[in-house]
């Protein structure tokens, strides 16, 4: 044993050094290039900063397109997911509770056509997205709230539709703090 | 073809392609021959060795190996409770998180150095900057000493009759310098150019487009995520792990980072391919292997796909799947498959809520953490799937009547005894604990309400999942369960040393007692060991070993569940 142990604290600090140290100071420099410079995309209106590109957003009011339920209330600085059962009895009365929110503020929409993401909370509680059918259904409230016609916002939400990677891989997605933006743009 | 389904055939066909020619480099690595980054590895290694006073030609025999790895490791616990119960008051703290209190230091640094990682705390607001820095050490270390067991253990199954098998410190240093950093750097890189942080700056703060003031923890995460995805550890820079959109910001990052999570695991059955010259013995490995990784995965996928039963009856549309836990940019079948991977190898990360997975796959969850060595964790996951190999040599020869032999080497009742405990010892964990940690909750769920989050049968499944995944030395876990008390932090803790240091020691064991053995050349008595017959033995000696066991355990959380199902 013993003579293990001196070659153990040497290589226990020269690996302190090289990986807590040269590693991350190599991905550092190299961060200087990246999009702002490692610290986070953000995204600015008027020179103030309204968001981080890639974290979602609380939209309560009926003329911005919301995002998904979050279980952190969309806490940027303390992430997490419901982890709810998907049989507990208290989260279906929930998820209940929820779809009838949703109806009261999109009343052209029938029950079997709200799309479940939308009643459901992601697992960072920062999902930055929304699925097509999410976006659509609220299509007719945000058009009416705005007075808008619903091809022009349809129109929108096709602009800002994410295709899967390569148009191969994965679900489509679109931005919502992006697509809001330009909402607000179109009055 | 739906997108969702060709983007997971999509991962695995690249995760193999990759791991093939990986598996070819990793094996020239252990057998000191050389390749295309000696230029400038060599020189990295020679000055890793003169500091260190290592003398890395200087052979050990298995107990030698034993002394040498556990000590490191005892060094690297004392370190790591010191920076863990001091990082408040140490610089790079510019949030201004706490040190962590005893029992919570304990269960982090076991869970780090084990190459678990568990988290009880949550990145965002219970490690400081630094102490991020340290766990990411953890990281590349306890990986490499995975791996570095795998090879004495590679190198002991070589046909020949020896005591000497190689240096540990040498394989040691290789495996996180030659197999880890290298292919770090090139997941960092990508990651930082999708939008991954890497700055030392503290939280940001804006006001978002509707008023609300937001802070916007940040950090040096890209160069952390990247070596958690390799080195099957898992441990998050930001609570949610890889469902959070800095830490995987999109479909593509996502491939990467699950290819990452299964790459040199299955690299390493190549490399005993490459290292023994047995190919054939490689692709039969690797089939019993994918073949069990399957049969979990597609269930899986169609389950989160086909959405929650309970939500139907609510009567609304699920079009695309199960989503509660889940993130829209990699829908349910991306979370399913990376569910599936992350628990049969040791990595723990997550893209989603396992806890609001359907009950079925989180019962493949488990049993990805229960078999454990379906490709399994860098370097331990072959060392699992030894064991079940030597059971499995065993029980043939029994069947047939021969001595059982394994590549040459007489399997006699001490190795038997070795392998048969160390089988046991990981059901034995996961279930007395549970038992332990049930009755507690029974007796006394007033006491104890703080702890689960759902009732009923997944209340268990939350408790199971919890002590499966420390004794898997996976590190995900079913989150609602409220663990960051001493009960958790304690008992998890134990069960984390124990399943991590006996699994290393037992096949060291069972490998170094083998390789001092006479060799006996191949016959026509000898059990052919290469075949597709052999390769049904192993699996069938998995099923009955591990799944079996757990299935009143399972009957209990997940499966009760599924059928409870309205």
């Amino acid at each position: 044993m013993k003579q293990h142990i001196l070659p153990a604290l040497k290589l226990t600090i020269i690996c302190i050094v090289f990986f807590c140290g040269i590693y991350t100071l190599l991905i550092l420099a190299v961060a200087q290039l990246a999009p702002n410079k490692g610290n986070g995309e953000t995204i600015s209106i008027n020179g103030k900063v309204v968001g981080y590109e890639l974290e979602g957003q609380s939209f309560s009011n009926d003329k911005y397109f919301s995002s998904r339920p979050s279980a952190v209330n969309y806490n940027a600085a303390g992430s997490g997911a419901s982890n709810k059962g998907t049989t507990n009895p208290d989260y279906l009365k929930d998820v209940e509770s929820k779809i009838d929110t949703f109806l009261f503020h999109n009343p052209s929409i029938k029950k079997s056509q709200v799309p479940a993401e939308l009643v459901t909370a992601s697992g960072s509680g920062l999902d930055p997205d929304l699925s097509i059918d999410a976006a659509n259904i609220q299509i007719a409230r945000i058009a009416k709230s705005r007075n808008l016609t619903e091809d022009r916002v349809k129109t929108l939400v096709e602009m800002h539709t994410e295709k899967p990677l390569l148009g191969l891989f994965g679900p489509a997605t679109i931005n919502v703090l992006k697509l809001n933006i330009d909402l607000d743009k179109l009055n | 073809m739906n997108t969702e389904i060709s983007g997971i055939i999509f991962m695995y066909v690249a995760m193999v392609l990759l791991a093939i020619p990986l598996g070819s480099y990793i094996g020239k690595v252990f057998e000191g021959q050389r390749t295309w980054l000696d230029v400038i590895f060599n020189p990295l290694d020679k000055l890793f060795f003169k500091l260190g006073g290592i003398k890395p030609e200087k052979e050990m025999n298995w107990k030698q190996h034993l002394f040498a790895l556990l000590t490191i490791n005892v060094v690297w616990f004392i370190f790591s409770m010191i920076v863990l119960m001091t990082m408040g008051s140490l610089p790079l703290n510019p949030d201004g998180n706490p040190s962590m209190s005893a029992d919570l230091a304990f269960n982090t640094t076991i869970s780090f150095i084990s190459n678990t990682n568990l988290q009880h705390y949550s990145g965002e607001s219970g490690v400081s900057y630094l102490g991020q820095l340290i766990l990411m050490l953890f990281q590349f270390i306890s990986a490499g000493v995975g791996i570095a067991a795998c090879a004495v253990v590679f190198n002991a199954m070589k046909e020949r009759t020896t005591e000497k098998l190689g240096n540990f410190y040498n394989y040691f240093i290789k495996s996180c310098t030659r197999i880890l950093l290298p292919l770090s750097i090139v997941v960092a890189v990508i990651l930082l150019f999708n939008g991954t942080p890497m700055t030392f700056k503290g939280k940001d703060k804006f006001i978002s487009l509707q008023g609300d003031t937001v802070n916007v923890s940040r950090g040096p995460a890209a160069a952390m995520v990247a070596i958690k995805q390799l080195g099957t550890n898992g441990g998050g820079f930001f609570g949610a792990n890889s469902a959070h959109p800095l830490e995987n910001p999109n479909y593509f990052t996502n491939i990467v980072e699950n290819v990452c999570i299964v790459l040199i695991p299955i690299a390493l059955v190549f490399a005993l391919g490459f290292i023994l010259k047995r190919k054939k013995l490689a692709w039969v490995i690797f089939g019993v292997m994918t073949i069990g990784f399957l049969s979990f995965v597609v269930p899986s996928v169609y389950y989160e796909m086909k959405g929650n039963t309970s939500i139907a009856k609510l009567g609304i549309a699920q079009n695309n799947g199960s989503m509660e836990g889940k993130e829209t940019r990699f829908g349910a079948a991306a979370s399913a498959y990376w569910g599936i991977t992350t628990t049969v190898t040791s990595n723990g990360s997550v893209n989603a809520a396992h806890d609001s997975f359907t009950p079925l796959t989180g019962m493949f969850a488990m049993l990805g953490m229960m078999v454990n060595s379906f490709y399994g964790g860098v370097g331990v996951g072959f060392l699992n799937f030894y064991i079940y190999m030597i059971i499995a040599v065993f029980i043939s020869g029994l069947m047939v009547g021969r001595t059982p032999e394994f590549l040459g080497k007489k399997i006699e009742a001490k190795e038997m005894k070795i392998a048969t405990i160390i089988a046991l010892l990981h059901t034995f964990l996961i279930l007395s604990f549970t038992a332990l940690s049930s009755h507690l909750y029974a007796h006394d769920p007033k006491t104890y309400a703080s702890w689960l989050n759902n009732p009923g049968n997944h209340g268990f499944s939350e408790m199971l999942y919890e002590y499966t995944s420390s004794s898997a030395n996976n590190g995900s876990g079913f989150e609602g369960l409220g663990d960051g008390v001493p009960f958790w932090n304690i008992t998890c803790g134990i069960v984390m040393i124990l399943a991590r240091y006996l699994p290393i020691i037992g096949p060291l064991a069972i490998a170094g007692i083998l390789a001092k053995k006479k060799f006996v050349p191949e016959s026509a008595g000898t059990l052919k060991t290469d075949t597709v017959t052999f390769g049904i033995m192993i699996f069938a000696v998995i099923m009955i070993v591990a799944a079996l066991s757990f299935f009143p355990a399972l009957a209990l959380g997940p499966i009760a569940e599924f059928f409870s199902q309205k």
